[in-house]
């Protein structure tokens, strides 16, 4: 999906050696990556931009690795931010499949897995994170092996492994009932596999979403045949020959399984940062503006989390929130003014189940229901006193946009 | 193979002139292309609204037709007119032709 072998222009891959000198190092190639590369070309930023990434692609669009890639309705060059003439328009040179293995930011140094020496100005970490790992036991073989049929899902290598396993796999079992995890049991379904959901919490998507929501959502997965287990712990995987054969839970049951999927949260990507002395709890902190503790270093997307001047830390894991900061980072590095603060908005597809969310909201809040529940289309209204701080939609794209775009005039006069 | 004109809506300067296959999204041809106007923050699924443009009615046969949940979106877009679209869900379905999209400043 990187395009021809030795295409000429901005993409250069792996392998070739030497020192390179540039005005910016982004460091990570994904969603922030890329906005960053163009928000500072927007920005008016002249001196070269440096993006290097340790997959073999360029930057590309995780969502639909969940959804329509799954099932197949999109080929891999669909799921390109940019391709390769779009980086070739904006003048940003694109490196990947080279790790970047340290950086000196006092020095303005980094150096990359394939030995290149990469001088800098500035440095901009966007390095996203990698999935939390199941500890349970049984997840490596006697001899060793990792048991096969464990799946994770955070790349596009990731899917594709995923892709094959699902076309001959029956019994799917997925630990975890977050965004991801429900949107690959709605997948897993469709293509015909029995789909079990395990969730340790009391109830779907928990950090995300009102208990009301969970509600309709675990009728609504229920309704179109996945098991959902709640509040349910996992003890153990099971394999025979080194393939899994199932997992035992915590209670004592047990499920068979020819494919598990783990979806149980991100852990932001810190090393590279912590070994280069930035402050890291959690994450890479930076404030509104995209800013580490380290004057000359700026970070976003996944691998952050913000220290607010009116808030408790926060850390948000979308595509929104990774374009926001990384044009907040362009601005910091041109030294202009932050730009316009945007309302964090998400969505997500299950089925034919569109959610949509944008705004605040608070855990004090008042929450109103609009529609029809069991129409599987209906708003979700958050209030305080008489203010709107944040709406939550399914199959009401209308009113979702409609939300936006009011949650945002009215941001514009606070500011 | 298609081509597809991309017109600046303000000024009527042609950005760029791109190929787009059978099954392509004008979108997905404008991003790959470079087409700033044209963000897609959602990638396509149709949650963002943010790859707006005018397509001209008289091509409108080259493209998949517009549904219902196109129309809701679109209704709540600033400055949506009758030939207004999501770039993301114009899916080409001829073969050959030439399209003109006029895209909006990005906002
Ligand atoms: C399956 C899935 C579905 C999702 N669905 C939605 C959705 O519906 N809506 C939504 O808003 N969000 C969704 N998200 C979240 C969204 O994709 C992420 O929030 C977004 O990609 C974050 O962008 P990022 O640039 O911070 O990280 P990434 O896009 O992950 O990019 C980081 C890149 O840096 C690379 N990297 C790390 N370390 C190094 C190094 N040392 N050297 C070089 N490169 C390095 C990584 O390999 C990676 O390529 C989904 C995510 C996944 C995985
Ligand atoms: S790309 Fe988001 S609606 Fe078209």
């Amino acid at each position: 999906m990187t395009g021809a072998e030795g295409a000429a222009g901005a993409v250069t891959r792996a392998g070739a050696e030497g020192a390179l000198s540039t005005g910016t190092l982004i460091v990570g190639a994904g969603q922030a990556g890329s906005q960053l590369a163009l928000s500072l070309r927007q920005g008016g930023y002249e001196s070269p931009v440096l993006l290097v990434g340790d997959e073999p692609h360029l930057p590309y669009q995780r969502p639909p690795l969940s959804k329509a890639y799954l099932a197949g309705d999109v080929e891999p060059d669909r799921l390109l931010l940019r391709g390769e003439s779009a980086y070739q328009r904006i003048d940003v040179q694109v490196l990947t499949g080279d790790p970047v293995v340290t950086v000196d930011p006092d020095a303005g140094v980094a150096r990359t897995a394939a030995g290149r020496t990469i001088v800098f100005d500035h440095l901009a970490l966007t390095l996203g994170g990698r999935p939390r790992e199941l500890s349970v036991p049984g997840m490596v073989t006697d001899t060793g092996f990792r048991v096969q049929g464990i799946h994770y899902l955070r790349s596009l290598d990731d899917a594709r492994g995923l892709r094959e396993r699902l076309a001959d796999a029956r019994r799917v079992v997925v630990i975890g009932g977050g965004f991801i995890g429900l949107e690959f049991a709605a997948g897993a379904r469709k293509a015909g596999a029995e789909v079990t959901v395990v969730e340790a919490a009391g109830r779907l998507m928990g950090r995300a979403v009102p208990e009301e929501v969970s509600e309709f959502y675990l009728g609504a997965h229920e309704r179109r045949g996945t098991r959902v287990l709640l509040g349910t712990g996992l003890s153990g995987i099971r394999s025979s020959d080194g393939k899994v054969t199932g997992v035992e839970l915590a209670d004592g049951g047990m499920l068979d399984a020819d494919l598990v999927l783990v979806g149980v949260g991100l852990v932001p990507e810190t090393d590279l940062a912590m070994e280069a002395g930035l402050a890291c709890e959690g994450g890479i902190i930076v404030d509104e503006r995209s800013a580490t503790s380290h004057p000359r270093v700026v970070a976003a997307g996944d691998c952050t989390v913000v220290h607010r001047t009116d808030g408790p830390p926060v850390r948000h894991e979308s595509v929104n929130n990774a374009v926001e900061q990384a044009k907040a980072a362009a601005a910091t590095i041109l030294g202009e003014p932050a730009p316009e603060r945007v309302e964090p908005w998400f969505w997500s597809d299950q089925y034919d189940l569109k959610l949509q969310m944008v705004g605040r909201p608070g855990p004090g809040d008042e929450l109103q229901i609009e529609g029809d529940l069991a129409e599987e289309s209906f708003v979700l209204v958050h209030r305080v006193g008489d203010r709107v701080t944040a709406v939550l939609t399914v199959n009401s794209p209308r009113r979702f946009m409609a939300a936006r775009r009011d949650l945002q005039s009215f941001a514009a006069t606070l500011a | 193979m298609a081509e597809i004109n991309f017109w600046d809506a303000e000024t009527d300067d042609l950005i760029l002139t791109a190929d787009i296959r059978r099954n392509d999204s004008v979108m997905e041809v404008a991003v790959r292309a470079g087409v700033e106007g044209i963000i897609a923050e959602c990638g396509g699924s149709m949650s963002c609204g943010t790859c707006h443009v005018y397509a001209a009615p008289e091509e409108s046969a080259l493209f998949e037709e517009k549904d219902s949940s196109e129309d809701e979106m679109l209704a709540e877009i600033e400055n949506c007119a009758a030939n207004s679209r999501l770039s993301c869900q114009m899916i080409l379905v001829q073969a050959e032709g030439t399209a003109n999209v006029r895209v909006p400043a990005a906002p």
